[in-house]
């Protein structure tokens, strides 16, 4: 015994021989991953900023007020469509964060746990329903043997929507602390009561915030629209959602498609509006909903 | 209230029943002529049978394959080592913004994503990427062929950039799951930070990746707008990845305003309906894999 100790101590304190690769091979992938991340959010800004530089010269005060022009003519602008957008977003809003506020108040109140993990996991899979299907299923239910609308866009969108806001919802329903709801109950409130009165009021900003994430993400929502509210034929401004309405994103893919290269500057200029609001948007309801996470955790 | 949430709540699983029952009840006319065959049908033709058309999946199913896969193939690697900086190695400080900057790639419009794959990407690819890779792998038959700039790459491409993002969460998620004593075992055995993450941390969280990589995977088989504007929207399986191709939701995207026979349209629609049992079956894995890992 005493023989074998010396060295194995000397190997304890003198590096072994395989020490020296380790450590070249730990660099190596330390440095992989972090190439990695820098490329990662490289690609991004190259995103970025290429829509940027094509974009900004085809953008002025004219191209963001003036309806487009007829074919053949040059100018115009996107006036149109950014306010059949806000319409289809605003109408997509309105029809999916009450339910989806509806479904939250049901899970996280009164559902039991097994009911509450069974819609949890609908919402995921409604989720993950390509939102060309979902574009397939309204043109199937209301454009077929009529005519596209924005009424279809915006229940398109409000679908595409809708599992966003109730699962941001649900998350901030559950950081309401127990106690609260508690004092309620010991107060004699009936259920209801707690949650429109103590339930709901603690966890606006949080709602607030799922809403924006919602409309972030269907803002440049091309694929529902494009089976719903695509065509459309004057170039005027439509606040009529009987009629199929103009939007930014059908928009850029027309002009996409186009092979001419005034189309496309004008592509990027709409890009470049689009981008704006939708990372502008993210990025808000990303700080917002980090902000009262860390809050409601303590 | 009560019943009316409850209602919500019943009508979020409904819903997803009724999305399925009208796109096939819709699919009816090409589900009765070809019946499942038609998932395996090599054909695309209005015209064909005396203007009545004949139809199948298969050239739409080989496209939407390729590209996701291929799409995965490079995603997965990155997802993984981007997670791995986030968790282990990124100083405190840059931590959430970098996590913040990698999910913002999820956030832009698939629309601009294609019309910078259109007038960026595809140049590049044709012009400088695809001869490149024919040069050194030329003789594989999947880098062989004319560059072009529409086909399976540039689309692999954009899926890549879109399936990154939902990838990276969910693996960086795993990731800071793994339990603090067993990383700090392997430290007390000497390990270095790479044989930590190889022995502690890719293990115990395997699951979840293979759950984050298939959520990845079911969010690039159903991007339709971005695909349809790169993939060139060919009907043939060619081994090249140069050629141009088709994929399932691109071709309902580029076709559903000029199908000119009934039979046409039913056959986009029953595309839809693969897509949507593809993508519910593909998110329904994942989910599973993911929940495994983080709820405990």
């Amino acid at each position: 015994m005493a023989s074998l100790s010396p060295p194995a101590g000397r190997r304890l304190l003198s590096p072994s021989p395989g020490t020296a690769r380790r450590k070249v091979v730990n660099r190596l992938m330390e440095a992989i991953a972090t190439i990695a991340a820098v490329l990662a959010v490289g690609v991004l800004f190259l995103i970025v900023i290429d829509v940027a530089i094509k974009g900004l010269p085809a953008i002025n005060l004219d191209f963001l007020t003036h309806n487009p022009v007829p074919f053949g003519q040059t100018g115009g602008g996107i006036a149109d469509s950014i306010v059949g957008s806000a319409i289809l977003i605003a109408l997509a809003t309105l029809l999916s964060v009450p339910v989806a506020i509806l479904i939250a108040i049901y899970t996280s109140e009164f559902a039991s746990p097994r009911a509450s993990g069974a819609i949890r996991f609908a919402l995921d899979l409604l989720n993950g329903v390509p939102t060309i299907v979902t574009g397939v299923f309204v043109f199937g239910l209301l454009v077929v043997g009529g005519q596209q609308s924005g009424w279809a866009g915006a229940i398109a969108l409000g679908i595409v929507e809708l599992p966003i806001v109730a699962r941001a919802a649900q998350e901030v329903l559950d950081l309401v602390p127990r106690s609260l709801r508690e004092a309620g109950l010991a107060l004699g409130l009936r259920r209801w009561r707690i949650v429109l009165r103590i339930v709901l009021p603690t966890a606006a900003g949080g709602l607030i915030t799922g809403a924006v994430l919602g409309v972030a993400r269907v803002a440049g929502e091309t694929a529902p629209l494009l089976l719903t509210s695509s065509i459309w034929s004057d170039l005027s401004i439509t606040v009529n959602p009987a009629q199929a309405m103009p939007n930014i994103p059908v928009k850029i893919f027309e002009l996409s498609e186009s092979p001419s290269p005034s189309d496309h500057a004008q592509g990027w200029a709409a890009a470049l509006v689009l981008i704006l609001f939708v990372l502008v948007a993210s990025v808000i309801a990303r700080a917002a909903q980090e902000r009262s996470r860390r809050r409601m955790r303590g | 209230m009560r019943w009316l949430s409850t209602l919500a709540g019943v009508g979020a699983v409904a819903l997803i029943v009724w999305i399925a029952e009208v796109v096939f009840n819709d699919a009816s006319p090409a589900i009765s002529r070809y019946g499942v065959s038609f998932v395996w049908r090599q054909a695309w033709n209005p015209t064909a049978a005396g203007g009545v058309g004949s139809f199948g999946a298969l050239d739409f199913i080989y496209g939407t394959l390729v590209s996701s896969l291929l799409a995965l193939l490079i995603a997965t690697p990155m997802a993984i080592a981007i997670a791995v900086y986030l968790t282990e190695l990124a100083p405190r400080f840059v931590r959430r913004p970098v996590a913040i900057l990698v999910e913002l790639l999820a956030a832009i419009p698939s629309v601009i994503l294609g019309l910078w794959g259109i007038i960026v990407l595809g140049p590049f690819v044709a012009n400088h990427l695809e001869p490149a890779l024919s040069s050194v792998l030329g003789w594989i038959p999947l880098f062989s062929g004319t560059a072009s700039p529409f086909g399976m790459l540039p689309a692999a491409i954009v899926l890549t950039i879109m399936a990154l993002p939902i990838v990276t969460a969910v693996t960086r998620e795993v990731f800071q799951a793994t339990p603090r004593e067993l990383r700090e075992g392997a430290y007390a055995l000497g390990a270095t930070r790479w044989e930590m993450v190889r022995m502690v941390v890719l293990p115990v969280g395997r699951p979840g990746v293979v759950g984050a990589v298939i959520l990845g995977l079911g969010r690039a088989l159903g991007e339709a707008i971005a695909v349809t504007q790169v993939i060139g929207n060919t009907t043939e399986i060619k081994a090249s990845l140069f050629s141009p191709a088709a994929s399932m939701a691109a071709q309902i995207a580029s076709e559903y305003q000029s199908a000119p026979t009934p039979l046409n349209q039913a056959s986009l629609i029953y595309l839809a309906g693969i897509l949507l049992v593809i993508s519910l079956v593909v998110n329904l894995v994942a989910r599973l894999y993911v929940r495994r890992v983080t709820v405990r």
